[in-house]
């Protein structure tokens, strides 16, 4: 096979001590933006990327600095799991489904156990999508060119469907929290018709909410301002410390096979698509949450809950380097900054990238095995540290956390508005709690309804206001069609089991 | 990040020091004393971040500066938000902007308070051109036809994709639509790739993409270039496909519909600054033009090399505002009270 043929010879092109010293201050780097809430992967990279233009001089330099650059980007991904299982404060937006399972699991005193299971999904996911990118680049990549704004919508609608059809709070407080997000997402430029939305003449207002400082305020510090009214001290505290709980972990991970799998495809669909990392993880959370036979039990601290929407978001992220290098479309922000890379190096992303670069391309797929691998070893060595960040007494950690976060906060945009609204959003986040209101649904409609509304709006205006659009081709229509049944699943299974019922009774 | 950048920064300013014990200085006028924030009013990863980068990336390779220069993105609002920045620092000369033709259209469009005027020009780097893309599949072979298929398929049935609504790309369209009496239904996108993708997938039937936007899809097959928007042909002659250069396009002029518009690619500095400080990013933007890396990067997106600065940099962008108002208020673009 010519795929093998050239994989070895990107190794060859990637395998040198450069490289791997490359790798392993990539993936250290990485871990550090992910874990710091409100540096993003795409920031990271942006600011390293001239360091590798003088890099990229040389002959096969490209294919180091891509090497450095990618592997910031895998450790990024790895390392956003790592805040969000022991304060609940997710470092990435693809990293708050995996909260709601591993912050409960950190609670039990199970922090290493998430912490492994999180990384471990996270490879896997990996893997999955650079077998994907390895063997399939060209089939793969026909397939994303069929998504127009109509299948693009479709997607977010399963997304939500999913998560609201599948969710166990009650339906109406799922909706008003999903709707307030609607109206965050709302405020800024509005993308279809240019005009500002929602902003009330003020200039703070004009960016809109960014998801981030809205994360680390409902997430960060409502749980900061819970954890104080309850007694002043994390309940993780008491967690064993053993250096065997990675392989402990690992025994148990296979008996959850079925989700893996179903994460990993979700993920690379999501990543090629481009829908990107942060929808993939929540839809696959959802359809774990749905088909595992634990599903009840998810929010209060399971494996798969965590393992789910890991894996899924990897894969996404992985994968959306696929449509990086054949379409030259990124299909993440981080692969934006990527693809940026690629032409100041001179280098010309699309459909002849394969012929035209073959060395770069084989050495950077290439470089992804091995990056993923060293960013596997990095990470879990690291677990019992991690973990024992837990020991440290909340009195002393809280005033950190609260500084991270506001700094995290500051840098999303440079500016002091966004900590004043991360402060805000975390008292939101504390009286949501109290009264029972889910947070998940607001966030997803804060990152998701921005693009979901721009997609309607788009192929509103192509069909000129025809609703056939979203059953014009079986692509869009089956999507719409699962996404529909999904959210009706509650209603369905209702009236099956009556159904069902009927019938056994007679 | 701010963390991250600064320790950065101290690294490369702790080269750069190194580097200035070994050069010593031509002339003792203003220089930087502390680290430049070089604001992109767009996001990271389109062409105005690219050409940011590229210059940071120059800046930091060829030592022109003793401060380092750190890109800054603060794309809200179409821009407005790093345009307000800018326009709030007044008489600071560590804040450079690198603009696209959001400078107009954001504060004509959505009413934001900013001008130019609250700017200080410092120099022109290149204007981005424009050209009318269709799918390489479709049989359209000049611009003509395309247009005549058009007309021939009535109004609101052929899509063109472009960038934002009420930016460049809309206003080229409009302004294509009066001359032939087409009507497109126009698809606003969030970024150039995106559309570029959109049309070799056919869920649009044309775009304006600039060349370094669908250059990929143009050497791959998929997409054919029909027209420029310029006054004349590109001066590119170099071959980019197999037998076509940028010089082999057509202008639309040349096609039947005379429409020209290039887009400004230009650095700004606060208002209130020194004629000193001006001229101190005036030469180093001089020497990153010389650069071989940055004339590649100019035939690479096909650039038109363009390079004002001074009262004619000024006068040039006073006279694209009077267009694009003009442009504009025909189009009905305009915010309500402008």
């Amino acid at each position: 096979m010519d795929e093998i043929q050239s994989l070895i010879g990107g190794f060859g092109v990637a395998l040198s001590w450069f490289n791997l010293m490359l790798m392993l201050v990539g993936i250290m780097l990485g871990v550090i933006i992910g874990v710091l809430p409100g540096l993003g992967g795409a920031n990271g990279v942006a600011i390293l990327l001239p360091l590798t233009f003088s890099m990229a001089q040389q002959p096969g330099g490209a294919t180091s600095g891509i090497i450095l650059l990618s592997c910031i980007y895998w450790g990024a991904l790895f390392g956003g799991a790592i805040t969000s299982i022991l304060f609940n404060i997710p470092g990435e937006p693809w990293s708050v489904a995996t909260t709601f399972d591993g912050y409960p699991m950190a609670q039990k005193g199970e922090a290493g156990r998430a912490l492994t299971a999180a990384f471990s999904g996270s490879f896997v996911g990996a893997l999955f999508a650079v077998l994907l990118i390895t063997f399939l680049s060209p089939l793969v990549a026909k397939f994303a060119l069929k998504f127009g704004p109509a299948e693009f919508f479709s997607v977010y609608l399963l997304t939500f469907c999913a998560f609201v059809g599948l969710s166990k709070e009650a339906p109406f407080k799922v909706v008003a929290s999903m709707m307030l997000g609607f109206a965050l997402a709302a405020v800024g430029l509005d993308t279809v018709t240019g005009q500002l939305r929602m902003t009330f003449g003020s200039t703070s207002l004009l960016k809109g909410f960014d998801f981030l400082i809205a994360v680390i305020g409902l997430f960060g510090i409502g749980e900061i301002l819970q954890t104080m009214e309850e007694g002043l001290a994390f309940k993780g505290v008491r967690a064993k410390l053993k250096a065997r709980i990675v392989l402990d972990t690992w025994k148990e991970l296979p008996r959850y096979w079925m989700t893996s799998l179903r994460s990993c495809v979700v993920g690379c669909f999501m990543g090629i698509v481009p829908g990107g990392a942060t929808p993939a993880s929540f839809m696959s959370y959802g359809l774990a949450k749905k088909f595992s036979k634990d599903g009840d039990k998810f929010g209060t601290g399971v494996i798969e809950g965590v393992t789910a929407p890991e894996t899924a978001a990897h894969a996404a992220g992985t994968s959306a380097l696929l449509p990086m290098l054949t379409l030259g479309v990124p299909g993440s922000p981080t692969a934006a900054v990527l693809l940026g890379g690629l032409m100041i190096w001179g280098l010309q992303p699309g459909p002849l990238l394969f012929t035209e670069q073959k060395d770069f391309v084989w050495g950077l797929i290439a470089s992804m095995y091995l990056g993923n691998i060293v960013g596997l070893i990095v990470v879990l060595t690291c677990v019992p540290l991690f973990a024992s960040i837990l020991r440290i007494p909340f009195s002393i950690i809280a005033p950190v956390i609260l500084v991270i976060c506001a700094i995290g906060a500051y840098t999303v945009h440079s500016s002091m508005f966004d900590v004043w609204m991360m402060l805000l959003f975390g008292v939101v986040g504390y009286v949501f709690k109290k009264l029972g209101y889910p947070l998940a649904p607001l966030v997803l409609a804060l990152v998701l309804g921005d693009r979901a509304e721009d997609s309607f709006r788009q192929s509103m205006l192509m069909s000129q206001g025809d609703m056939g659009i979203l059953f014009s081709n079986g692509l869009v229509g089956g999507l719409t069609t699962l996404a529909l049944t999904l959210l009706f699943w509650p209603l369905i299974s209702m009236v099956w089991d009556k159904v069902r019922g009927v019938r056994g009774k007679s | 990040m701010q963390l991250l950048s600064r320790s950065l920064s101290l690294v490369s300013a702790a080269l750069l020091s190194c580097a200035a014990l070994t050069v010593s200085p031509v002339l003792a006028a203003w220089e930087p004393n502390k680290t430049v924030e070089f604001i992109v009013p767009a996001g990271t990863g389109g062409g105005a971040d690219q050409m940011a980068r590229m210059i940071q990336s120059i800046v930091a390779k060829h030592q022109l500066m003793k401060q380092s220069l750190v890109v800054v993105n603060k794309g809200g609002g179409a821009g407005a938000e790093g345009f307000l920045e800018v326009k709030g620092a007044t008489g600071d000369p560590h804040k450079i902007i690198i603009t696209l033709s959001n400078l107009f259209t954001t504060p004509l469009a959505s009413g934001v308070p900013f001008s130019w005027k609250d700017l200080t020009p410092v120099s022109m780097l290149a204007l981005d051109q424009f050209v009318l893309w269709v799918n390489a599949e479709m049989p359209y072979k000049n611009a003509k036809d395309y247009i005549d298929a058009a007309k021939a398929a009535g109004p609101s049935k052929f899509k063109m994709g472009g960038t934002g609504s009420k930016q460049e790309d809309q206003i080229i369209t409009v302004a294509v639509e009066k001359l032939t009496g087409t009507k497109f239904i126009y698809v606003p996108f969030k970024g150039g790739g995106e559309v570029a993708v959109q049309l070799v997938g056919k869920h649009i039937d044309s775009s304006v993409n600039n060349p370094i936007e669908a250059v990929a899809q143009w050497r791959g097959g998929k997409l054919r270039p029909l027209c420029l928007f310029d006054t004349k042909r590109s001066s590119y002659t170099a071959k980019v496909t197999t037998d076509m250069a940028w010089s082999d396009i057509p202008t639309c002029k040349e096609s039947g519909f005379d429409v020209d518009y290039l887009m400004l690619r230009g650095i700004f500095m606060p208002g209130g600054v020194t004629a000193e400080q001006t001229q101190y990013y005036l030469d180093v933007l001089k020497k990153v033009r010389d650069t071989p890396e940055w004339k590649k990067f100019m035939e690479d997106g096909a650039f038109n090399t363009t390079a004002l600065s001074g009262k004619e940099y000024a006068d040039w962008v006073a006279k694209e505002e009077k267009r694009h108002y003009d442009l504009m208020k025909e189009a009905a673009f305009l915010a309500p009270g402008k």
